[in-house]
């Protein structure tokens, strides 16, 4: 028998008369996921259901781990399905289930029984009752317990009948695109694809901007970019990803402003040409990976001062992680081998030996007249000579 | 435009050799092993390259083992030889600048059990005979000197500390990685006193993942690959037929004209410095003479990045080696600049550039002109 799948979500089945887009959405990105799987595949809407068959022959983990990159999925249940044929049957059909899904049984159990269709003769509790005798009388070696058993034996139903016991945990969150769109700022570093995962978690799509810096960051800098983007796209879906070449603009600041400021000037004008890019591309705010006092640059004072360019709402969701906590979402989506390659990144060139951690605004805006006769024609350059490249996940690196 | 000067790390392959692998491979396939005569014709080619080599080399066919490269034939020389006479004692002798292959099998060893000494340098890149001769032991079984340095390209005074320890013991094994030296230099094993002598296929215009070593008849050594038993056991798997031959013709074609070869890559190299010495605060690592290969010239610029430097010649086409790879986080310095005493300043700073037969004036005028535009740009921005 080909796999099949009860589909679960959680939060997108209490969103009212939206609740169509949502599902739709899902659909949309198990379509995405399941590209990456061989074998053919149907995916059928019923209320409150969404089912996934296998019209072919496939393997069994890789579909479950690509529907694992799903936000909105909470639960992947694999399961069959048969017709209903009389309760006779039925008790057989459970039977054989349990017989082939557990090898071993000396396991506690209860079943679930659901009834969709209120007009099967057998009540919630007669199905139950009966399904739990049968199972009991086939394996002696089982015993039921209504608290805390080992195997919860689900069977519905419905137009057919549906027999399913395990849960696979899903991502959870929303369908991407649900959501609106928001420009992440995407580094090299560990912390900016877990952002982007994060956001992308409550059905935000994402495009990316990058900053390069050449000869200061070379091409296995912004490939090792391009290759954080196509991972996080594994969930977020395509990403358009911005390459700003950022050098001029790094050394007008490292010639005009003092040195311990670099940094944080050096991110204002990054939040503002993420933010003019983001209002091209309809993005509604941006992403970013600070998390509160990690480095000099993300002190209380730094983000003050950063976040006084931007006029859009801006995202950090690692704000209140620690970097261990980071890291572990990073080793989860498997972005953090790739963080980790030692290139230098655009933050990690200029960096004075002092940088202030309570940089002054007044002052910073103050130094920033130094960069007046340069930086818009600077700016200009840096955004039109942009190059912009779409990530998918299913590219070949 | 693209000048490529970085011929330590690997080199343009010969035509010459590219048609021949390109022939075999669409005809030649058999397997040496064969017994009919597909696998015959194939075993020619083999015994066809073995004998260019041994000839290159004066010594006997069977003295030849044909590896997947460098590394291989280093791993081979060191674990087989340390292996196969531990009964005479563990203690192994080597230099501090050696390359990886090298320095890490010996590391390994150490974790066996064997005992390394690892040999100064001086402020040039060459061991001292009289730490040599210090160091030896009536334990030691193995000493392993490189022929060339593959960073600074200092030559080692190989042939006297061959000499002096065969005459402290006949039956101490001497190896020499002369991956970065053939090709460039004519090496006799028989006469300089080396048991073994480790190459690579690639350094010399050959393809890549094919080398040998040269092991003495005479001398004592076990296999550290197991399996079919081919090239008399000592190294088992299916002999890599295309890049076996492909490194026979390139060993032909380099050494066909290697005097005029060599003179004309040194005076690339020495045109090279003298316009690098028109340049403020630089420094050139090694002599500037014949005692140092014909073919390396390593140059640290203070003030400057080595990988910057190295992305802002890639801008202009001219592909060179930073002397150390360097990171943000993980500054890892290179134990050869470290050992001949590179200031801590400079040691993030250096480039090697490297030359082949095909490096020619124009390239070299063209490099010193960019170096000449870039480096008083570069230096405005100098980290502090």
């Amino acid at each position: 028998m080909l796999p099949a799948f009860l589909i679960k979500y959680a939060e997108i089945g209490v969103k009212g008369k939206n609740r169509y887009l949502f599902e739709d959405a899902l659909v949309q990105q198990m379509k995405y996921a399941l590209k990456r799987c061989e074998g053919e595949f149907a995916i059928r809407k019923t209320p409150g259901r969404i089912y996934l068959d296998a019209l072919t022959e496939c393997d069994f983990d890789e579909v479950v781990e690509n529907l694992q990159t799903v936000f909105g999925i909470s639960g992947i249940c694999p399961m069959i399905y048969v017709e209903d044929e009389g309760f006779e049957k039925l008790k057989e059909t459970v039977v054989k289930y349990v017989r082939d899904t557990y090898p071993d049984r000396n396991k506690t159990f209860k079943i679930m029984a659901r009834r969709a269709r209120k007009n099967y003769p057998l009540d919630t509790m007669e199905l139950n009752a009966s399904l739990g005798e049968a199972v009991l009388d086939a394996f002696p070696e089982m015993t039921v317990d209504v608290h805390n058993p080992d195997i919860y034996l689900y069977v519905e139903i419905r137009e057919k009948i549906y027999l399913y016991s395990e849960i696979i945990p899903g991502p959870g969150g929303m369908p991407v695109g649900t959501n609106g769109k928001a420009m992440l700022l995407l580094s090299g570093g560990i912390d900016s694809p877990v952002a982007g995962y994060m956001i992308s978690k409550r059905g935000v799509k994402i495009d990316a901007v990058y900053f390069h810096a050449p000869p200061y960051t070379s091409d296995r800098a912004k490939q090792k970019v391009i290759d954080l983007a196509r991972q996080v796209s594994k969930y977020s879906g395509p990403i358009y990803l911005h390459i700003i070449n950022f050098t001029d603009i790094q050394l007008a600041i490292y010639e005009k402003c003092p040195h311990e400021e670099l940094t944080i000037i050096m991110r204002r004008y990054m939040m503002k040409i993420a933010e003019t890019i983001a209002k091209e591309t309809e993005c509604l705010g941006l992403i970013t990976g600070e998390s509160i006092g990690q480095v000099a640059s993300q002190t209380m004072h730094s983000l003050y001062a950063t976040n006084e360019v931007c006029t859009i709402p801006v995202y950090r969701p690692c704000i209140g992680l620690d970097k261990q906590e980071i890291v572990e979402i990073s080793e989860k989506i498997h972005t953090y081998e790739t963080s980790i390659l030692p290139f230098e990144d655009c933050c990690t060139i200029f960096v004075a030996k002092h940088p202030v951690t309570k940089p002054n605004l007044e002052y910073i805006k103050r130094h920033e007249e130094n960069l007046k006769d340069v930086i818009d024609g600077l700016m200009e350059t840096a955004l039109s000579t942009r190059e912009t490249i779409v990530v998918r996940c299913e590219d070949s690196v | 435009m693209e000048i490529y000067l970085d011929n330590s790390a690997t080199t343009r392959v010969y035509d010459s050799v590219v048609e021949l692998m390109t022939d075999m491979m669409k005809r030649e396939f058999g397997n040496p092993s064969s017994l009919h005569r597909k696998g015959s014709q194939a075993e020619s080619y083999v015994r066809y390259a073995k004998q260019t080599i041994a000839k290159n080399l004066k010594v006997n066919e069977k003295e030849i083992f044909f590896t997947s490269g460098g590394t291989e034939s280093d791993n081979l020389a060191l674990m087989g030889a340390a292996f196969a006479n531990a009964r005479a004692g563990k203690h192994l002798i080597t230099t501090c600048i050696e390359h990886p292959a090298i320095l890490q099998t010996m590391e390994h060893l150490q974790e066996l059990g064997y005992e390394v000494t690892y040999l100064p340098v001086n402020s040039m890149g060459q061991i001292l005979l009289q730490d040599l001769e210090n160091a030896l032991r009536t334990d030691t079984i193995l000493v392993s000197i490189m022929h060339t340095n593959n960073e600074i390209g200092s030559l080692q005074p190989l042939e006297e500390a061959a000499a002096s320890v065969k005459r402290y013991n006949p039956n101490i094994v001497v190896h020499t990685d002369a991956v970065q030296g053939y090709g460039k230099y004519r090496i006799y094993p028989k006469k300089m006193n080396l048991d073994m002598v480790s190459v690579s296929g690639h350094k010399i215009h050959g393809p890549k993942g094919v080398g040998f070593l040269y092991v003495n008849e005479k001398i004592k050594i076990r296999p550290i690959l197991y399996g079919g038993g081919q090239q008399r056991g000592l190294r088992s798997g299916t002999e890599n037929v295309p890049g076996i031959a492909g490194l026979g013709r390139a060993v032909e074609e380099i050494y066909h004209n290697l005097d005029q070869d060599v003179e004309g890559i040194f005076y690339l190299k020495q045109r090279f410095l003298s316009g690098i010495q028109t340049i403020p605060d630089c420094k050139i690592n090694g002599y500037l003479d014949e005692r140092s290969a014909p073919h390396i010239a390593s140059v640290s610029f203070r003030g400057i990045r080595s990988e910057v430097l190295l992305h802002a010649l890639e801008d202009k086409g001219i592909y060179v080696s930073a002397g150390s790879a360097c990171s943000s986080h993980k500054p890892t310095v290179s134990a050869t600049l470290k050992a001949i005493g590179v200031e801590p300043d400079l040691l993030q700073s250096t480039l090697r550039f490297s030359f082949s037969v095909f490096t020619t004036v124009e390239e070299i005028d063209y490099t010193l002109q960019s170096l000449y535009d870039i480096i008083p740009m570069l230096r405005r921005y100098t980290r502090h």
